[in-house]
């Protein structure tokens, strides 16, 4: 087990909190006159995604995360956990539902994702910043309507329903923000 | 930035020069250190013999209170000081002390003048209203709602508590020096200072520091800080002169040490000699430069004021 002292915090690092692992957000030195030195440091919870704030006394310290990002494919569901694999490696990875809540609706197969493992087992999974998603059900739009002003809602083979321009069909194939949830373009 | 920190130099040289105090220059590399548990001193040997070993000074306090003791009169310096395992966004390892002491001086003349040159040297840079003076007890009233002096750990605690920091009553336990340390810094300090310097004067006992207790009132010392925009810029003192005083101070800073497995360093016996030799009355003051180039010209960290902070030093 590895510990690391206040004065090596830094943004990025990950540590243990109550339990759980968290990537230290911003840490602050503080120190009253000459008096005891404190760290006031905002952390996330990589389990809930909560931030938190907790100051330390200086020189305190915490046991360090083993988390490590690593980009996988997205391979298959089978009804309950999700599967991934390290390209090079071959390795598989199956995800619990819980740690693909936000992700999952994004997910293609074959898509390369960040895959966060808390000691080797997959704890959160990011999906690329862009997908390309094929419709299965929209509303017919009106023909000539290029504007893209309005727009309407459409199911994508994940599931997901993002806001599509009115001239977007069923089958098409579109570009989608996983960040924002919004449409960016067509693919041809 | 260097531009300006040329031109703060040359103003506080400027003022202390109308005022007839000498500037002097003692050894930033020397055989004592302070024993205050809170200050990390950088160390190292002359020679490789680690049997006498030298320090990077923490302030330059002990050798001018001993230029004082000699009969120097009123002196200043701006120098380097050092201070291990304080790095952040208001701290650098390496750091520019501007230091003065005037012999005759109380707390209230030392605050006068301070004002003086802060405003003076805010002057045409940045615009501030007129400065306050607080005392600590107040102040820690006024944001905590507790009196500093009477309430108990358990009401720390709770104070601490309600404002969504649960985890003092671990850091701080049954240790007042500490929960006034934390309840200060987390909720007082922040509102110091705005737009304005503000003077915090006459802290409890229990952080005496090098201060004077306070003629009719134990309880507290003749300490102040001076605060601007949260941010602490200096410290002052009535200075201490009673040799066995100060003896025991380092005898209780020892034993701290020795509780939280800290390294103990010798007390300063020249220091000790100086003092028992004869300090005149006097009060000094060292503020930093580096905070007060950053505050004056609202910079965001210690960083953007130094030429190499030390990430890059």
């Amino acid at each position: 087990m590895a510990f690391v002292s206040t004065s090596e915090f830094k943004n990025g690092l990950k540590v243990m909190l109550d339990g759980d692992p968290c990537t230290i957000i911003e840490s602050e030195f503080v120190k009253p006159g000459k008096g005891q030195a404190f760290n006031r440091v905002k952390l996330r919870n990589l389990k809930t995604g909560r931030v938190i704030e907790r100051t330390f006394k200086s020189g305190d310290t915490l046991e360090t995360a083993d988390v490590a990002d690593v980009e996988m494919q997205y391979l298959y569901n089978d009804g309950e956990l999700w599967h991934f694999m390290v390209p090079e490696s071959f390795e598989q990875y199956a995800a619990e539902p819980n740690s693909v809540t936000d992700a999952k609706k994004w997910l293609k197969e074959q898509d390369i994702c960040i895959v966060t493992l808390f000691n080797n087992v997959p704890l959160a999974v990011q999906p690329p910043n862009f997908v390309e998603l094929t419709i299965t059900e929209t509303d017919p739009g009106v023909r000539g309507d290029t504007s893209g002003g309005g727009g309407k809602p459409a199911t994508l083979e994940t599931g997901a329903v993002v806001r599509v321009p009115l001239f977007i069909q069923t089958g098409e194939v579109i570009k989608v923000d996983t960040r924002t949830g919004d449409y960016v373009s067509r693919v041809k | 930035m260097l531009r300006r920190r040329a031109e703060l130099l040359r103003k506080i040289r400027e003022f202390f020069a109308e005022r007839e105090v000498l500037e002097v220059e003692t050894p930033l590399f020397s055989h004592g250190t302070v024993t205050d548990p809170h200050l990390s001193a950088f160390s190292s040997c002359y020679g490789g013999n680690p049997e006498h070993p030298l320090y990077l000074q923490t302030s330059p306090e002990f050798a001018m209170k001993r230029l004082l003791a000699a009969g120097s009169g009123s002196i200043y310096q701006i120098c380097k000081a050092f201070r291990n395992e304080e790095h952040g966004r208001y701290h650098n390892p390496e750091f520019t002390l501007l230091e003065w002491y005037r012999a005759g001086f109380g707390l209230d003349e030392l605050i006068g003048e301070t004002d003086a040159l802060l405003g003076s040297l805010s002057e045409g840079i940045r615009p501030l209203t007129p400065s306050e003076q607080l005392d600590y007890r107040s102040a820690f009233l006024a944001h905590t709602g507790l009196d500093p002096l009477e309430a108990s750990t358990e009401e720390f605690a709770g104070c601490a508590y309600r404002h969504g920091l649960p985890e003092a009553a671990e850091i701080c336990g049954s240790d007042r020096p500490t929960w006034l340390d934390f309840l200060f810094s987390h909720r007082v300090q922040p509102h110091l200072g705005r737009d304005r310097f503000t003077f915090v004067r006459d802290f409890p006992a229990i952080l005496p520091s090098l201060a004077r207790l306070k003629p009719g009132d134990e309880r507290l010392v003749e300490r102040v800080e001076v605060f601007l925009d949260g941010m602490e810029l200096g410290n002052g003192f009535f200075e201490l002169a009673d040799p066995q005083e100060q003896e025991r101070r380092f005898d209780r800073d020892i034993t701290a040490r020795t509780a939280a497995g800290l390294p103990v360093p010798a007390k300063d016996f020249r220091l000790l000699d100086a003092l028992e030799a004869g300090l005149p009355d006097c009060a000094g003051i060292a503020i930093g430069v580096d905070r007060l180039l950053l505050a004056l010209h609202r910079q965001d960290s210690i960083a953007q004021t130094l030429a190499f902070p030390y990430p890059v030093a």
